[in-house]
This record gives structure tokens, C-alpha cells and sequence, in this order.
């Protein structure tokens, strides 16, 4: 296997993150805003993975999976948020929030 | 140089842009289960195979399985995506645009000014992945079950308000 400079792999994290970033401030369906906080927590790992690769230390799996849970417990309530709200009001809009009654 | 880097990290941030920039969700959501698969074979080719292993079961298994039932049960039809092109007017794309250009920046001056050297060249395999997990980062892994434990309860607790409104 050939080798990868540290600062490639951490500029790949770097630039899905900033990828993720825009599409959480631009998009205004909360479905596109959650796979991009998907996107965004992906980059996050992929700069673990990339930290653990360069050292041959098993820690930046074991924070990979970690984040792995934390990307996974919060689309799962993201989701069932956005469905509760679908059944209120019929829109994905994020700014028809402010529309919710006690 | 490793060539299948390269040509994955390429596909992997040109799929996210796709992703970011479709106005059909089910569009973006194949998009972003390339992009998901090319940063699995990153982690393949930076010698983490459990970690790959799990990207390709997890992420682009399980969560996209996820948004796909979500999306089944809002029931969005072709209306949905002329609405969300009208949102997405080239004007909305410059701010956020322009400040994560500013941050990509920095970031990626930062990362490439270090000389942090090249990887060690070993696979870190799963044995050594899980000896570390029950090891020393035990206290971690009771954390996230307790995470997992309190996600189940709101997505219980949630979807049993679903089913009460109708």
C-alpha cells in the first residue's frame, strides 16, 4: 500500500466539512439540512480516520465509531422530528417552525 | 502519490457538491451515497479496512436506508422540487458561500503548512480496534451507550405521537 500525505487526507476532511457547512447555511428543507450535518459529521471522522492512519494508532477508529453512534442517534430523532412536524404543518420549510403552538 | 486516493477524494467532494445543489431529495440522497462509498475506499486505502467496513454498513447502509423510508413517508412529489428551486435562487448561494470559501481557506493553510509527514504505512486491522475499545476507551464506549439508549427513547417516545394523531 502507498503512502498519503497526512496534510491530503486532512484537506479531503477539511473540504467536505466546509461542503457540509454551506449546505446547512443555504438550504432551507430541513431533510437537505440534515444530510448535510450528515456530510459535515462524515468529515469529522474521515479527519480521525486520516489522524489514526498516520500514527498506526487504533484511537481514530475507535473515535470513528463513536461519531458513527452520534451520526446515527441523531438522524434517527431528526428524522422523527421532521415527521412530527410534517403531520402539523405539510411543509419542510425550516423558517414554518415558528408556526408551532405549545 | 497514491493514485486511488486522489481519484476517490475527487469523487468523493464532487458527489457532496451534487448533493448539496439538487433540488430532488431522493437526487441528493444518491449523491450522497457515492460520496459515502468514495470516502469508504479513502479509509480503505489509509489502511483503516474495519473503519471502511463500517462506513459502507453504517452510513451508507443503515442512515441512507433511514432518509429513504423518511422520504417514502412524506410522500414528496414532483411539486416539492419546483418549490425547493424557487428556495434556491443563486443570491441565497453567496453568503454562506463566500464565508465557507474564507474557511476552507484557513483550514486547509493550516493542514498543509504543518509537515506532519507521510502515514506509517501499517493496516490497523479490527482486532487492534476492538482490544482499544474494551480497553482503555471503556468509558467512552458506556457513554455512547448511554447516547444510544437516549436516542432509542425519544425516537420511541416521538413515533408513538405519531401514531396517536391520526
Amino acid at each position: 500500500m502507498a503512502t498519503v500525505p497526512l496534510d491530503q487526507g486532512l484537506l479531503l476532511a477539511a473540504i467536505l466539512f466546509t461542503l457540509g457547512l454551506v449546505g446547512v447555511l443555504a438550504r432551507r428543507n430541513l431533510l437537505f439540512i440534515l444530510m448535510s450535518l450528515e456530510v459535515m459529521l462524515n468529515a469529522a471522522g474521515v479527519a480521525f480516520i486520516v489522524a489514526g492512519a498516520r500514527w498506526a494508532a487504533p484511537g481514530g477508529q475507535v473515535m470513528f465509531i463513536l461519531v458513527l453512534t452520534l451520526a446515527a442517534t441523531e438522524v434517527s430523532v431528526g428524522l422523527a422530528l421532521i415527521l412530527l412536524m410534517h403531520r402539523r404543518i405539510p411543509t419542510l420549510d425550516a423558517d414554518a417552525g415558528d408556526q408551532l403552538k405549545g | 502519490m497514491n493514485s486511488t486516493f486522489e481519484i476517490s477524494a475527487i469523487v468523493a467532494v464532487l458527489a457532496t457538491v451534487m448533493t448539496i445543489t439538487r433540488a430532488s431529495a431522493v437526487h441528493a440522497l444518491l449523491y450522497l451515497t457515492v460520496s459515502l462509498l468514495a470516502v469508504a475506499l479513502v479509509f480503505f486505502v489509509l489502511g483503516a479496512p474495519f473503519a471502511a467496513a463500517l462506513e459502507v454498513i453504517i452510513y451508507a447502509g443503515a442512515i441512507m436506508v433511514l432518509f429513504v423510508f423518511v422520504i417514502m413517508m412524506l410522500n414528496i412529489g414532483d411539486m416539492a422540487a419546483d418549490l425547493e428551486r424557487a428556495w434556491l435562487t443563486p443570491s441565497m448561494w453567496i453568503g454562506p458561500s463566500f464565508l465557507a470559501v474564507l474557511l476552507a481557506i484557513e483550514l486547509g493553510v493550516v493542514v498543509t503548512a504543518g509537515g506532519y509527514g507521510h502515514r506509517a504505512g501499517s493496516v490497523v486491522d479490527a482486532r487492534a480496534v476492538g482490544v482499544a475499545l474494551v480497553g482503555p476507551y471503556m468509558l467512552a464506549v458506556e457513554l455512547a451507550s448511554f447516547l444510544l439508549l437516549a436516542g432509542l427513547v425519544a425516537a420511541f417516545h416521538l413515533g408513538r405521537s405519531i401514531t396517536r394523531a391520526d
